[in-house]
């Protein structure tokens, strides 16, 4: 099975790599790329680690084929903060405590992203149905709902 | 996971001229929401998977005075972001909107939900009481099934090896008719189906009567049950709670679940029961707009 060669934009920069086919998107951005900053957990589409935004749509990096990558534009969490600062999302988080162990955050904050950006002002039952396929092991589901209204907040303002 | 090739046909011709040479080794990749998690536990493995989505006939859709023709690869969240289709196709919303969360509908599509062939599969009973046909090409050219014809075993449909899935074809919706769909799981979203239905009925134009209905149930056989039956004797019934009652009961002897880890028989009928009436309830509901 021979290897693809594929041409993406990541986070804005144009990257190529060489796929194998069965590799996933979450592998080719973890192995191929070191942007190791989209985490593994099930790897079956359920706990949203993995979530990254694929062509302008919020997806599991582990249910996308790499070779599906070729002229589409991927976001993940390294694009999030500018040199200067966090995302607010980021800050959010960070004040509100909205992490424990830290593996399922960049997932929700990419989840986050794309909810903010769908519903600028979401009710707390838009936050938890936008992020339920997005797990805490930790069950630390309130401070990061909080964490979310809290950078609503702050992005209406600016 | 396994090694693989992979194709990206840009044409429905040429997708077909790739099936018709590989057969049961290629498979179809619409979302992968199904497909690359069974490769990757081995349930699947196939020598090339071919994408669907570089297939403009499968990206697309079209709703007009005939009702949707629906590309097979087309998203769920495509769906319900659209309020025209969300409009006419209330029961099919509901149906894309259950299937797993965010970031599944993105990508997860109602084609590939239905040559899954789950018995659970959320948009397969609401395309059977929408009376959708399902449109599939293959070397011989293209014929038209109805839905319920498409499932024929856990995990398996009608279609042959060397055939796809175009478009799912759904009616307008008629004068005075409404559908719902319903699935109970024990959570609030991101859960397989213990038991879910589907009802459509057509009212007469006083809304007294139901003039036809179809009651399609999920995740209490080895495929989604079309279950004639209890809808066809609603015809020329009044609309009232004691037809409701009737059209339950027989939906619910049709209803043939096993004891798993999600439920038990006597619990899965149960639920048939239930949701048939509220089903039906809400579909007259809507009917009467
Ligand atoms: C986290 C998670 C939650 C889920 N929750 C639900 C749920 O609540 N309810 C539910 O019903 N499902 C659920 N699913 C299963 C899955 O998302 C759905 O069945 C989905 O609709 C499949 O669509 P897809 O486009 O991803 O299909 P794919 O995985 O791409 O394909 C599914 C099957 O159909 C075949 N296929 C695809 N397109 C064609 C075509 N045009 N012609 C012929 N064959 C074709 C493929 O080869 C494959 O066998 C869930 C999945 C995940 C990962």
């Amino acid at each position: 099975m021979s290897k693809v060669h594929v041409t993406t934009t990541v986070n804005g920069d144009e990257v190529e790599f060489l796929a194998e086919p069965r590799q996933s998107l979450l592998e080719v951005l973890r192995d191929e790329l070191k942007l190791t900053g989209t985490k593994e957990g099930c790897n079956d589409g359920n706990c949203g680690a993995c979530s990254v935004v694929f062509d302008g749509t919020l997806v599991a990096s582990c249910c996308v084929l790499g070779v599906e990558a070729d002229g589409k534009k991927v976001e993940t969490v390294e694009g999030m903060a500018t040199p200067d600062a966090l995302h607010p999302l980021q800050q959010a988080f960070l004040e509100e405590t909205g992490m424990q162990c830290g593996i399922c955050t960049p997932g929700f904050l990419i989840s986050s992203k794309e909810l903010l950006k769908s519903k600028p002002n979401p009710s707390e039952e838009e936050i938890r149905f936008w992020l339920a396929n997005n797990l805490c092991r930790c069950t630390g589901y309130d401070k990061i709902v909080k964490a979310v209204q809290k950078a609503a907040a702050v992005m209406e303002e600016a | 996971m396994h090694s693989f090739d992979f194709a990206t046909p840009t044409s429905v011709s040429d997708a077909v001229a790739i099936l018709a040479k590989e057969g049961s080794n290629a498979r179809l990749l619409a979302g992968g929401t199904d497909l690359l998690i069974g490769m990757r536990v081995g349930r699947a493995t196939p020598g090339l998977v071919v994408d669907a989505k570089q297939i403009p006939e499968l990206k697309q859709y079209k709703l007009d005075g005939n009702g949707l023709q629906l590309g097979s690869a087309v998203t769920c969240r495509t769906l319900y972001e659209d309020s025209a289709v969300v409009d006419a196709y209330p029961a099919l919303i509901e149906s894309a909107e259950l299937i797993g969360g965010m970031q599944t509908q993105g990508r997860a599509s109602i084609g590939g939900n239905l040559c899954n062939a789950a018995p659970s599969g959320d948009s397969i009973p609401t395309l059977i009481v929408l009376g959708a046909e399902a449109v599939v090409i293959g070397p011989n050219g293209q014929r038209n099934l109805a839905v319920e014809d498409v499932c024929v075993a856990p995990g398996k449909t009608s279609l042959a090896d060397n055939e796809l899935l175009l478009t799912i074809n759904i009616p307008a919706p008629a004068a005075n008719s409404g559908a719902c769909f319903q699935r109970f799981i024990p959570r609030n979203e991101m859960d397989i189906a213990i038991a879910s239905v589907a009802s459509s009925v057509v009212l007469s134009g006083d809304g007294s009567t139901f003039e036809s209905a179809r009651i399609a149930l999920g995740a209490v056989g080895p495929t989604p049950i079309f279950a004639q039956g209890a809808g066809d004797l609603l015809a020329g019934k009044p609309v009232n709670e004691a037809s409701i009652q009737e059209a339950a009961d027989a939906a619910e002897a049709v209803a043939t679940p096993i004891n798993d880890m999600r439920g038990t028989i006597e619990q899965r009928k149960h639920l048939i029961n239930v949701l048939t009436k509220r089903t039906l309830r809400e579909a007259v509901a809507r009917a009467k707009g």
